[in-house]
């Protein structure tokens, strides 16, 4: 009677907690979901605010054509990517674009001064960021989904139930990853 | 953030316990001291009665008491995009579940506050001075710190303990106050109870005194403790701690005074509103700890924006008082390291005119002034309880119309907002 008691609650026990393994897993997946679903809205805003700058911009910057069409290239590329990793690719070469076109920039001081250019610039600036800031969060989401799934005991469940390793979203940017080169001459 | 949102709850959990222990202790013995053993337990109603109902009421509409009392006024999107924008992605990086609602202060004082119980009902207001003084990084690192308020339940805990702080006080200030006068209706009739009488009075005193003191220190130390958390909790977020630490430089350098802040409120503020002389002391009860060391902290920070290097930057500025961890142990040791950005380039300082300009055209925006513009280049800045529907213009003496409209309708929106 006691043995039957005692192989109750242990088995019970193991019951519960697999359940609470599982419902945890399911969880930490909709969260990488949802964070993934937030840097898309920011990456959809980014690609609707550059036609308007390309546009503000063209009327100053006649003799900078190819670096416009650049920006044009990267961005319809970009709207085009389907999966996290081509994504992350196509989404820095349209940051590498952009940060060029910040450059040429610097040489046309009536574009600097009118205010529409002034406002589409800081609506960028600030949709940049906020790729940045839901990148950040949703790097730190996967980062929690894989590592329940590789750590036991929770791996068992996961492998049973089918929960795949998610992708890191990194920049692919070269200028990103490089490290910085001191140099004392 | 999970973790430290817990560390919290225990912690503020454990500082309830204490203080609301003492305020019932302190009913029981004001109670028994006048009224016997009957009056122990009128006493614990009473203190239990005051406590639930100071807590109610704070729970349910302590910030818009505390928004009115700062005078802070709802804004749209369109009066400042910029602090808009910089709350937003605050809100993305602290991966908060709604929206806070924008409250702009129109006072040339810069400094903040965050009130709201859950993280879906929050509320940062800013005041007019802060936007005019600060650039982008400094006006992201001072919303990032209001954003760990949020995300780390301090206003709810500063409401809480606030309330059970003010409430240890006005009863023994009763107490005490009726002592002095004369005031006392002793238990008559039983001769024998002298020596406990006087035991009790003694003791009822004694509380009386030491309870407000000693739950002021606790309550001033943990708050003290947030801040230099919600400092952290800024860094991790904007990873740049220079902007925070600049911020706060330039809102000590201000030589204005926080109009609307009061005792009350002082302690939900960025940095401690009301300006005292800097004494030692001072140190002991006060919500906030020293501007100049919380500066030196941050820029103390040197190789990543994780945790652990507020808290090594902490323990180098302390010296040997540093020992002590302000950062949860769980969220010290963070498997990857998150680095450092580098300043945007929205770095450049306005010029004292512009600045200047900036604050006086914010305050009129909240104000809901109207905005025209005169065909000869004048601007006009319209109060909203402008009467005519046309004006001439001072230099041309062109006829410029009313936008009376827009002026209705901008009274309208902060009508509809303010509810």
């Amino acid at each position: 009677m006691v043995t039957l008691i005692v192989v109750v609650v242990i088995v019970g026990f193991i019951f519960l907690s697999l359940i609470g393994i599982y419902n945890s897993l399911v969880r930490l997946r909709n969260q990488v979901k949802n964070a993934w679903s937030q840097i898309d809205v920011q990456l959809k805003r980014r690609h609707d605010l550059i036609p308007n700058l390309i546009e503000t911009a063209k009327g100053y910057m006649k003799h900078e054509a190819g670096t416009l069409k650049s920006i044009t290239e990267a961005r319809s590329k970009a709207m085009g990517a389907g999966s996290v990793k081509e994504k992350s690719a196509a989404e820095s070469a349209l940051s590498g674009a952009m940060s060029q076109f910040y450059v040429v920039v610097e040489n046309y001081p009536d574009l600097k001064a009118n205010t529409n250019f002034l406002a589409l610039q800081e609506e960028l600036s600030s949709t940049e960021n906020k790729i940045a800031f839901s990148r950040q969060n949703y790097n730190d989401q996967v980062l929690f989904f894989n590592n329940k799934i590789q750590m036991f005991p929770s791996n068992i469940i996961a492998g049973m139930f089918n929960f795949v390793l998610e992708t890191f979203f990194e920049l692919e940017n070269a200028a990103e990853k490089e490290v910085p080169k001191v140099d004392f001459s | 953030m999970w973790e430290l949102i817990r560390a919290n709850k225990i912690k503020s959990l454990v500082l309830f316990i204490v203080l609301g222990f003492c305020l019932l202790l302190l009913g029981i013995f004001l109670g028994s001291y006048y009224g016997g053993q009957e009056g122990g337990m009128y006493g614990f109603f009473i203190a239990l009665g005051i406590w639930g109902l100071m807590s109610v009421i704070s729970y349910f509409s302590g910030d818009s008491i505390i928004l009115m009392m700062s005078k802070a006024k709802p804004v749209t999107y369109d009066v400042h995009p910029q602090l808009f924008n910089v709350v937003e992605e605050m809100k993305i990086a602290a991966g908060l579940p709604a929206m806070p609602k924008v409250y702009i202060i129109p006072d040339p004082a810069p400094n903040a506050f965050a009130v709201g119980r859950t993280p879906e009902k929050a509320a940062i207001a800013v005041t007019a001075g802060l936007l005019s003084t600060l650039n982008r990084d400094e006006l992201q690192g001072v919303i990032a710190h209001e954003m760990s308020h949020i995300l780390n339940r301090d206003v709810l805990f500063m409401t809480f303990s606030g309330v059970l702080l003010g409430s240890i006080v006005i009863l023994s200030h009763v107490f005490l106050r009726s002592l002095w006068y004369g005031g006392g209706r002793r238990s008559s009739g039983n001769k024998g109870g002298g020596q406990a009488q006087m035991i009790l009075m003694i003791v009822a005193i004694v509380m009386a005194i030491l309870a407000p003191i000693m739950a002021r220190l606790l309550y001033f130390a943990i708050s003290r403790k947030r801040e230099y958390l919600a400092d952290a909790s800024a860094v991790r977020l904007t990873r740049y701690p220079e902007g925070l630490a600049s911020a706060l430089e330039k809102i000590s350098n201000s030589t204005y005074d926080l109009q609307s802040a009061n005792k009350a409120t002082a302690g939900l503020y960025i940095a401690n509103p009301l300006k005292q002389k800097g004494r030692k002391l001072a140190n002991l009860s006060s919500t906030h700890p020293p501007i100049q060391e919380r500066i030196a902290i941050l820029r103390g920070i040197s190789q990543g924006a994780n945790f652990i290097n507020y808290q090594n930057a902490y323990s180098s500025v302390k010296g040997g008082y540093g020992r002590t961890n302000i950062i949860p142990a769980s969220k010290i040791h963070e498997k990857h390291n998150v680095a450092l950005r580098e300043a945007t380039t929205d770095v450049k300082q306005k010029t004292k005119t512009k600045t200047v300009r900036d604050l006086g055209d914010l305050m009129k925006k909240v104000n809901n002034f109207v905005f025209v513009t005169c065909l000869c280049g004048m601007k006009f800045k319209i109060p909203p309880d402008f009467k005519e529907e046309k004006f001439s213009c001072p230099r041309c003496s062109r006829i410029n119309h009313v936008p009376v409209a827009e002026l209705a309708t901008l009274a309208g929106i902060s009508d509809v907002i303010g509810k």
